[in-house]
């Protein structure tokens, strides 16, 4: 396995604001709640899933676990990735580790729940389903994923 | 406390679940004093236990019901009643402990009385029967009405340390004589150490148990010489002890995956013996984990005694092979399938006494399981003697279902029928009884089986009983798999499922054929469905398949066997199977998946999942066939399947593929000669071979193909040059033929098809066959009326062979229509049941035109009674045939239309 990894230094909560891991997916900045964060790596050997839905890129051996690796791009409809530089966010999720793909991992920010503000009404349905509100930061949005929905959305879509 | 309250609850549960099943074995043996004892000793260790750590109800609970038992003990008769007492108190002690265990030790509130009451009097009423009033028994028991004031006294710690005493010396000794006198499952109580190991299997036994009784606690006197012999180790500690084997295992392969790649390594000798010492370790702990099968019965006696009384049946359970071990996680996952199997059996499988009496039976009907092992298998067997499976109810059932057509159903074997009841939903119980039939079931056992890799299958035959078949593997964690490659990706398929690995070239032995767009291996003496792996698995998309050379993996589940086309295979590895994350657990054809040892994660692949595809090749590939079945509704009733194949030239030949009983290939150095006419063994039997014509090739080496054809036990083998195709052909015959053993030519598919007779190369075969209508060369003109499609294509082909020129029409309407448009026919054959417009109606109809008032209609119908008969005869029928009398139909035909014909002519 020759995927490298860093465990996210997780700074002392000093009790002000909930912490964030940015990520951008295509265009858009997402946040992920640090505590749902467990490392960053680059997906490597990933073994596809025969028959699977299209969100699902495959899984791949993460030091002797077995990690099930999302395409946030696909969950989110946007388009494939052109280029090959890729990376991905392992969480864990009921006891089982997932990997989210996505484009980049920006910084871990400190941000104050109260300027959290709900989802603009005309959000993309797909979007909403996933995003639990949007902190306005420098020049640009940050949507806050949710894990638990995103992954909760794949079983009821294998349910259906 | 903790410790021993823990100890005395596993303990306690344990005796119970022995207690169940001597009970009922006591009730139908009532006489056997041994039994008795046992009970006794049970229920009375219980008391003392619960006496000593101070659990006042169930202490009196279980002193009211030694009290019975006593009675019983001197001689009282045993009663039904009483002994369900006894059950009903036994059970009530199981919830107390349920409870007791969820509070973590203290009993719940609440009063017995209502059942000791009746304990005591049962108990106070069986004394009298005896001309002596004994009162005797162990001296710390009295008698009659006393027994509760008693009671209240043996409260809390108040129990003589003589009795106390007593319980510690008959507790290591109790169980050793259980088991003898025990069926198979006793083991399932293997208590403290008896103090001559009893046989060396009991001893490993005890050391695999998770929960072995240690010694008992005060007694450490007595127990202490054996306690070295086995430990109790909770189950924790063996599961974490089966993973680390496990990450063992697979460091193991990748470490020999690393070996394998560098020649003359050093490493080489010391990896050997690491890889020795990792398979004994293994096999060790798997050793720790398994349990004899009889732990998953021990329930049953009690269920189906209850359910005996409970139905009014009479039901003996038989029990073989309880002493077969396997994995604890494996036995975990059938102990419910198998208890909802036997319910099953006792519910629907037996009849009721009454019936069995008819139908030449004992009156008892009895229940056998039966366990054993089969090359890394558990095969578990319960079989019935009762009514058996009614095919014909399955059929119907499955028909309302939509799970199969008529014409599929009438195509399949009563195995196949039968594999209809595992599928969801379907229940063929008439009536839906609390104990089973409520459309939930066997759907669910056999997915509950099918999870841990085993598979189901069921055999029965009407009026002798069903046997169900599982097979499931000695254990889960570990299993060894062939690694496969397809379309770039590589998979594991369990080792267990593959019997054979086929290459098919050009020239090699075994050939792959396509009929119609299904391939299928022609291997030996079988032909197989083959699927593609990577095609199945949507790694693929569709392309044309190159059938000249591949590589076939043959599979086995349950009685079906298939061919998996694979690219490449490359080696078997012991692999630890890693479940899927949730959101893939629900996927079709993959199980799981496993780390190799070169670190990559490859998938495994379900058999039974590629099983279930590969029986239904159509679904398959819906998309194309979407489109052919749209096309075959466009003209449905006007084609018939046609086997294309050649034989002698380069032009294509058919025969209806209806009058083919099968396809074989002919081994040529098996032929023989008769009377200078080859013949060959099949099934058993000399049959006469007939070459198409002269040019077929007659070769002494290797296979050619064959049809088989036969009639009323006549049967003989066609040989051809080759098969070609299966296909849907309007049947349009556009000339006849001067050529004998041709009916004519028909165009198929764009070409010019030589239509042979089968007749002709029967009378060949036989002689006296076919006795062939003189003018057949002339045709006479028939109308087919059948509403359903499968007898149109059963019936038609047998018309056109006996030389007549068929139009088939689905409905009484379209028929009508046909006549009016002035087509002269010599006759009318027609189905009565039928939608819209009946048989009846038509046949009225015919006879109220002028034009067809003369035409002779015969009648097809399944229905024989003499009412019906008499109606079609009113209706204006010239002649009644059965449905499936093919010589009386063509009987009458030669009769009724010859004449008419003849008329014409």
């Amino acid at each position: 396995m020759t995927s490298t990894s860093l465990v996210i230094a997780r700074q002392e909560n000093t009790g002000a604001g909930a912490q964030y891991v940015t990520v951008r997916i295509g265009p858009q900045l997402f946040g992920l709640p640090i505590e749902m964060v467990h490392e960053v790596f680059v997906p490597d050997h990933i073994t596809r899933v025969p028959l699977s839905n299209p969100e699902i890129e495959g899984v791949l051996n993460l030091r002797g676990r077995i990690v099930t690796m999302i395409n946030m791009r696909t969950m989110l409809g946007l388009a494939a990735h052109a280029e090959n530089r890729r990376m991905a966010v392992g969480i864990e999720h009921h006891g089982e580790s997932y990997g989210l793909m996505i484009d980049e991992v920006g910084e871990v920010l400190v941000l104050e729940p109260g300027r959290r503000e709900a989802n603009p009404t005309n959000l993309d349905a797909h979007w909403a389903d996933i995003v639990t509100g949007v902190y306005r930061l420098k020049g640009q949005l940050m949507l806050v994923l949710d894990v638990d929905l995103a992954l909760g959305r794949l079983n009821t879509a294998r349910a259906a | 406390m903790d410790d021993l309250l823990r100890e005395f609850l596993t303990e306690t549960n344990e005796s119970l679940d022995v207690a169940d099943v001597e009970l009922v074995k006591f009730e139908q043996d009532p006489n056997n004093a041994q039994i008795l004892n046992n009970i006794f000793r049970l229920v009375h260790t219980i008391k003392g236990t619960c006496g000593f750590i101070g659990l006042s109800r169930l202490a009196a609970l279980a002193h009211a019901a030694e009290t019975l038992m006593d009675r019983f003990r001197e001689g009282v008769p045993v009663t039904s009643e009483a002994v369900g007492l006894v059950l009903q108190t036994v059970d009530r002690i199981k919830e107390l402990m349920a409870e007791l265990e969820a509070r973590g030790g203290s009993e719940p509130e609440g009063s017995d009385q209502d059942l000791i009451h009746l304990l005591e009097e049962m108990a106070a009423g069986a004394h009298k029967p005896p001309p002596t009033p004994v009162v005797v028994a162990p001296p710390p028991k009295a008698t009659g009405t006393q027994i509760s004031q008693l009671e209240r006294e043996l409260l809390p710690g108040e129990i003589p340390l003589d009795e106390l005493d007593r319980i510690f010396r008959e507790t290591p000794v109790d169980p050793p004589r259980g088991q003898a006198a025990l069926p198979a499952p006793a083991k399932a109580a293997p208590p403290a150490p008896a103090p001559k190991p009893p046989a060396p299997a009991p001893v490993a036994r005890k050391a695999a148990d998770d929960e072995p009784k240690a010694p008992a606690r005060g007694g450490d006197d007595h127990a202490g010489s054996v306690s070295s012999q086995s430990i109790r180790v909770n189950v924790g500690v063996l599961e974490h002890l089966m993973t680390m084997v496990s990450e063992l295992v697979l460091t193991r392969n990748q470490l020999m995956e690393i070996a394998r790649r560098q020649e003359d390594s050093e490493y080489k000798v010391p990896l050997q013996r690491l890889s020795n010492v990792t398979a004994e370790l293994q096999e060790a702990v798997m050793r720790t984990r398994m349990q004899p099968i009889g732990n998953a019965w021990q329930k049953l006696p009690r269920i189906v005694r209850d359910l005996a009384q409970e139905l009014g049946k009479q039901i003996e359970l038989e029990q073989i092979g309880a002493e077969t071990e396997l994995d604890r996680q494996v036995l975990d996952q059938i102990k419910d399938p198998l208890t909802h199997m036997v319910r099953n059996s006792a519910d629907h499988g037996l009849e009721m006494p009454e019936e069995r009496r008819a139908a030449g039976k004992p009156e008892k009907g009895t229940i056998r399981l039966s366990a054993y092992h089969e090359g890394g298998h558990v095969i578990v067997e319960i079989s019935d003697d009762g009514k058996g499976l009614d095919v014909a109810r399955i059929k119907q059932k499955a028909l309302d279902n939509g799970l199969a057509t008529e014409a599929e159903l009438a195509r399949m074997s009563d195995g196949q029928v039968f594999r209809f009841i595992f599928a969801a939903g379907f229940s063929t119980a008439a009536k839906v009884t609390n104990v089973s039939g409520r459309g939930v079931g066997m759907d669910v056992v056999r997915s509950n089986i099918e999870l841990i890799g085993g598979t189901v299958e069921v055999r029965s035959k009407q009026g002798f009983g069903s046997t169900f078949v599982i097979k499931i593997p000695l254990t889960l964690a570990i299993v060894p798999a062939l690694i496969v490659e397809a379309s770039g990706e590589r998979f594991a398929v369990p080792q267990s499922a593959v019997i054979e690995l086929v290459r098919v070239q050009p020239n090699s032995e075994h050939q792959v054929k396509r009929l119609k767009e299904s391939p299928v291996l022609c291997l030996r003496d079988k032909l197989l469905p083959i699927v593609n792996l990577g095609r199945l698995l949507g790694m693929v998309q569709d392309g044309e398949e190159n059938l000249d050379d591949l590589l076939i993996a043959v599979m086995q589940v349950g009685n079906q066997t298939f061919g998996v086309v694979v690219d490449a295979v490359s080696h078997t590895e012991e692999i630890v199977v890693k479940p899927m994350s949730t959101v893939l657990r629900q996927l079709p054809m993959v199980s799981g998946s496993t780390i190799l040892g070169d670190g990559r994660v490859i998938m495994i692949v379900d058999p039974a999942g590629l099983a279930q595809v590969a029986a239904s090749p159509e679904e398959e590939r819906a998309s194309d066939l979407a489109a052919d079945a749209a096309a075959r509704l466009r003209d449905q009733g006007a084609t018939t399947s046609l086997l294309l194949f050649r034989a002698g030239s380069t032009d294509v030949k058919a025969v209806p593929l209806s009058l083919v009983t099968r396809l074989e290939e002919l081994e040529l150095d098996k032929v023989e000669t008769v009377n200078g006419h080859p013949v060959i063994q099949y099934r058993g039997s000399l049959i006469p071979l007939v070459h198409v014509n002269d040019n077929v090739k007659r070769g002494t080496t290797g296979t050619q193909p064959m049809l088989i054809f036969s009639d009323e036990g006549r049967v003989m083998g066609l040989v051809v040059d080759e098969i070609v195709d299966i296909v849907e052909a309007r049947l349009d015959m556009q000339l006849s033929s001067d050529a004998p053993e041709a009916l004519g030519a028909a165009i198929i598919d764009g070409q010019a098809t030589e239509i042979l007779d089968v007749g002709h190369f029967l009378s060949i075969a036989f002689g006296d066959w076919f006795e062939r209508n003189e003018e057949d060369d002339d045709f006479g003109k028939l109308l087919l009326v059948d509403d359903s499609l499968f007898y149109r294509n059963l019936i038609e082909p047998v018309l056109r062979g006996a030389g007549y020129e068929v139009t088939s029409c689905a409905s009484g309407r379209e028929a009508l229509e046909r006549l009016q448009s002035g087509i002269r026919f010599d006759a009318i054959v027609s189905d009565l049941d039928m939608p819209e417009m009946d048989g009846f109606q038509f046949a009225r109809q015919v006879r109220a035109e002028p034009a067809t008032a003369g035409v002779p209609i015969i009648a097809l119908s399944s229905d024989r009674s003499s009412d019906s008969i008499e109606r079609a005869r009113q209706a204006g029928f010239t002649d009644y045939i059965a449905k499936f009398d093919r010589p009386g139909l063509i009987a009458a035909l030669k009769e009724f239309a010859g004449t008419a014909h003849g008329e014409a002519a």
